[in-house]
């Protein structure tokens, strides 16, 4: 099995975009990985473009990052000449003219979410190809295959900021535990009218799935913690 | 430098050269459009469907859009190309209403221009990825238009692409007559509509039918058919053959 670390820096990634009741919650895992090797184990694939706009990043790590820097550059411009903040709706196709018109060369699949005035919170997914599907949640990356009958079962309307941050939590770390492109910390960012909030939850901080284990310091702290008998080894 | 033509099986075309002035192969695509000719006008019919290979990724994709006061355009293939083409035609849309001369564009010209865009890209070795499927009605004639990624481009009383070349055309060889009323004419594209829902995998239940008229274009609400699987052969199929399907 050969790690073969001269391969192309992918995100495997697993990425979701939720709108709720007034703004939208992107979130992600953190695991960016060369061939086998997992090269950033704490990456955060959740980009700002605007302040109020964000875009969540999988596929190639470089295809990802040029275009969301692109983009950005784009929108510090075009934000000026407006005088006022962008729409999502701008950002979205902005993103959508580069993946489409260069699609023979890219391999990136982004989730664009943010707030605006005119909107409110809004969720585009737009995939290989370029297509913009405006969604009222997404989901990304080779994690969320993982993730299609989850959010068929657990998705609904008007949830709360809450409701909805603690949905995003629980679908990266269930494709976090299915797929070995995804892994690391939970990085999740909620956007709305107020502003942008930013959070960060570690593996010991999230629900533990069907076969995973309580996480200990040791053995030794089972066997002490066992009994005045510990079994003879 | 080998040269493929790429050909329209739905799949990836058959060569791996680098080239990066040519569309390769789909990624984001929808199934079967199915057209005919009414008493009024044009029905069409859809599925809200995206596939991204075999996963029925999108539920909610229109593919069927008015297109200026007189026309109606659905497409099959890559959404991404659809959604570009839409952009082109919003630009000739406007160019013609800018001449602001009481004229408007008729279905026919919008499928002649559609023809020379699907043509020349093709000509260059970089297709939009679609079957288009173009219907209108304007000064009481109703047209009804097919053009393919590669160009071919022809009229009938009744089109399908996809799919639908193969299940629904045949029910619309058998049951299709002039003068449908609005009734018949949806019972006719559900009953296709059925058949490519039971046998084609990238189908889902979810429809639009969308009717063009003198009056103007109207696409219906999404919804879903009922499906009969009541048969008795279905029921304990295996049973005098263990092991069998």
């Amino acid at each position: 099995m050969d790690l073969n670390l001269d391969a192309p820096h992918s995100m495997g990634t697993t990425i979701v975009g939720v709108t709720y009741n007034g703004g939208v919650v992107l979130g992600a895992d953190s695991r960016t990985s060369t061939g086998m090797y997992v090269a950033n184990r704490a990456s955060d694939k959740i980009t700002q473009l605007t302040d109020n706009v964000y875009v969540c990043r999988s596929g190639s790590a470089a295809d990802s990052q040029v275009v969301s820097d692109y983009v950005r550059y784009f929108l510090h411009q075009h934000t000026i000449q407006l005088g006022q903040p962008a729409t999502v709706k701008v950002s979205a196709n902005l993103i959508r003219m580069l993946a489409y018109n260069n699609k023979n060369m890219l391999q990136t699949g982004l989730i664009v979410g943010g707030w605006d005035k005119y909107e409110g919170g809004k969720i585009y997914g737009i995939p290989l190809g370029g297509t913009v599907v405006e969604q009222p949640f997404a989901i990304g990356g080779s994690g969320s295959s993982y993730l299609y009958g989850f959010f068929d079962q657990a998705w609904k309307e008007n949830m709360t900021k809450e409701e909805a941050e603690q949905l995003v939590v629980k679908a990266v770390s269930l494709a976090i535990a299915r797929d070995g492109a995804s892994g690391g910390v939970v990085r999740t960012v909620i956007i709305n009218s107020e502003g942008v909030t930013r959070n960060f939850y570690p593996g010991d901080k999230l629900q533990l799935w069907h076969e995973e284990l309580e996480p200990q310091n040791s053995l030794l702290d089972i066997l002490n913690a066992a009994g005045p008998e510990p079994m003879a080894m | 430098m080998t040269f493929t033509i790429p050909i329209d099986n739905g799949d990836s075309v058959k060569t791996a050269e680098a080239d990066s002035q040519r569309t390769l192969y789909p990624y984001v695509t929808g199934t079967s459009i199915v057209a005919i000719k009414y008493k009024d006008g044009v029905l069409m019919a859809s599925d809200m469907g995206g596939s991204y290979g075999s996963t029925l990724r999108y539920k909610n994709i229109e593919r069927m859009k008015a297109i200026g006061k007189h026309s109606l355009l659905g497409a099959s293939g890559e959404i991404s190309d659809f959604q570009e083409i839409l952009r082109y035609l919003d630009e000739l849309v406007l160019n013609d209403n800018m001449w602001d001369d009481g004229n408007s564009l008729g279905p026919k010209e919008v499928h002649n221009y559609l023809t020379r865009v699907m043509y020349n890209r093709r000509n260059k070795f970089n297709p939009l990825w679609n079957t288009l499927v173009l219907g209108g009605v304007k000064n009481g004639e109703s047209y009804l238009g097919m053009v393919s990624m590669i160009g071919v481009s022809f009229e009938d009383n009744h089109v399908a692409t996809g799919f639908g070349n193969h299940l629904a055309r045949p029910i619309l060889r058998d049951e299709w007559h002039a003068d449908l009323s609005f009734e018949d004419g949806v019972k006719l594209l559900e009953k296709c509509m059925r058949v490519l829902l039971y046998r084609d995998r990238s189908a889902i239940n979810k429809l639009q039918i969308a009717k063009i008229t003198e009056e103007g274009v109207t696409v219906s609400q999404p919804y879903s058919l009922k499906t009969f699987w009541e048969f008795k052969a279905f029921n304990n199929p295996t049973a005098g053959a263990e092991g069998s399907w």
